[in-house]
């Protein structure tokens, strides 16, 4: 069978080409029309499509260009039982072939993940799933995203060296508005003056990274076109920092109010450790809520604008005409989209931010005002 | 479901490189962004006040550049008028003084006139008598010729003479 995977993203890009092209040019609509005749047989699964995009991948896919797949492969790196295994991707072919005993699954339980092969290429159900630790497009984009922040922001801190005491230029006046909105807005109001200067190194980098990545996402090919701040491991580990940082800093009334709670009627803590037991919930829900709140944002964004041009397909294997005239609609929502995301990747950030700004400051407040 | 199943290399990998990113930003990019940004906002603040203390100073000198130039005005005023009345004076002196020289000389010159003539008259009297005599004498001389002439004067003389 046909990798299914690396072709629905081509839609994506055939889908584009095509709204492009049938506003300029009415000569090519009839290549464009065999095109999509093409598309009606091989019955467009959205749904299918929409979670492949959203999801990792071992290869970062280009383009599909008349039966061939064009994708940048990537490194594959496997720990099984004490051995390692490190090999390119292109050696699977899309998922038709195995290597080294390992194959990428394509369909089933463990869809898009490797597992392992016996000798005459049949999947090994018993054995465990090797640890996978490949670069895959989630990691590659992540690597991308890290260089692009060093580089800016080393970047920005020579410049900053250098033009001591003058008036920002260049980027520096466009980031620097959004460092001051940091520091000023998020960390002094909800930390204290006192205190706020040990978070800005987490709160700055945390921002700059939710941010940078949000957008990126929103780039439809190469560098961008990843859904890392999507992904849920990536917000997991975001909001685990927010979570070990507010654990070694909460002092003493912090403590305090998870176990005794002030303010409220003592039957609520004895016999039964009711309120205890909220506070404690309440100290691993706020992580949790970071994590889940970031990742259900930036997918349903990803989803949504996915779904208006998977409904070009849809209308087109109804009918062509059908098609064609849904596309100038889909565009429409699709850029009103593209504009809701770009806002919705600012207030993600700010709301990251905020929260374990709010958290920190919670933990590490001398006298709990917020209490009650 | 893939999509709430956190993989295990993306943790790894996540976690690797934003530990990477928050160590190596927090030591060479937002440490001497933050030292730059909190230096530039504390020069601005100097600079303001500075300026509001230039301002308050300006506002001072003007002030007392005002001030001193009613002094040095009415200091003028006072000086004119002073000079003006020791002028004043001074003619009024000299006038003084020039009349009473006048006068004293007037005076004098009176006083001489009065002299000369007196000298004059004293003079004129003089050669009057002189004359007088001379002519008395003559007179005499002519008279005396004659004895009963002579008689008579001494009576004549002898009787005006008032023996008391």
């Amino acid at each position: 069978m046909k990798a299914s995977n690396t072709k629905s993203v081509s839609y994506f890009f055939i889908a584009l080409f095509f709204i492009f092209f049938s506003f300029i040019n009415n000569s090519f609509s009839e290549n464009s029309e065999a095109e999509s005749q093409q598309n009606k047989k091989e019955e467009f699964n959205a749904g299918k499509m929409i979670i492949e995009h959203i999801v990792d991948n071992h290869e970062w896919h280009i383009a599909e260009y008349d039966g061939k797949t064009y994708s940048i492969p990537l490194p594959i790196i496997l720990y099984d039982k004490g051995e390692i295994s490190c090999f390119m991707s292109s050696q699977f072919h899309h998922g038709e072939k195995a290597y080294n005993g390992y194959k990428l699954e394509m369909e089933g339980k463990h869809k898009g993940k490797i597992v392992k092969v016996d000798a005459n290429g049949v999947v090994d159900e018993a054995a465990d799933l090797p640890l996978d630790f490949s670069i895959t497009k989630n990691v590659l984009s992540l690597f991308i995203s890290v260089f692009l922040l060093c580089w800016i922001f080393l970047s920005m801190a020579r410049r900053y060296k250098k033009r001591e005491n003058m008036a920002p230029k260049g980027l520096q006046s466009m980031v620097e508005p959004l460092i001051l909105f940091i520091r000023d807005d998020i960390a002094k109001s909800s930390i204290g003056e006192k205190r706020y200067a040990r978070y800005m190194p987490f709160l700055l980098t945390v921002f700059f990274f939710i941010f940078l990545n949000n957008l990126m996402g929103l780039i439809p090919f190469f560098p961008g076109g990843a859904n890392l701040t999507g992904n849920i491991a990536v917000t997991m580990v975001m909001a685990l920092f927010t979570f070990v940082i507010t654990t070694f800093s909460g002092n003493k009334h912090y403590w305090k109010e998870i176990y005794n709670a002030p303010g409220v009627p003592w039957w609520l803590k004895i016999p039964i450790p009711l309120m205890p037991l909220v506070e404690v919930i309440g100290v691993i829900t706020k992580p949790f809520v970071l994590m889940v709140r970031l990742f259900a944002n930036i997918t349903a964004g990803h989803i949504i604008a996915l779904g208006f041009i998977s409904l070009i397909f849809i209308f087109g294997a109804i009918s062509t005409g059908a098609g064609y005239g849904f596309s100038i609609v889909s565009v429409f929502f699709y850029i009103f989209m593209g504009l809701l995301e770009l806002l919705v990747a600012f207030i993600q950030a700010y709301v990251f931010t905020l929260l374990s700004a709010l958290y920190f400051g919670m933990a590490s407040a001398e006298h709990h005002e917020t209490a009650h | 479901m893939e999509l709430v199943n956190p993989g295990i290399g993306l943790i790894f990998w996540m976690t690797l490189s934003f530990l990477f990113l928050v160590l190596i930003l927090g030591r060479y990019a937002w440490k001497p962004i933050m030292k730059m940004l909190h230096e530039r906002e504390s020069k601005i603040d100097e600079a303001l006040n500075q300026a509001e203390k230039a301002r308050e100073e300006m506002k001072h000198l003007k002030f007392s550049n005002e001030e001193l130039l009613k002094e040095a005005k009415e200091e003028r005023d006072a000086m004119l008028r002073d000079a003006r009345m020791v002028r004043e004076k001074l003619i009024e002196e000299a006038r003084l003084k020039a009349s009473e020289e006048a006068n004293r000389i007037v005076e004098s010159a009176k006083e001489s006139i009065h002299y000369e003539k007196m000298q004059a008259l004293t003079e004129l009297k003089n050669q009057i008598a002189v004359l007088s005599i001379e002519i008395a004498e003559k007179l005499i001389q002519e008279q005396l010729v004659k004895d009963d002439k002579q008689d008579q004067l001494i009576e004549k003389f002898l009787s005006n003479i008032n023996f008391n």
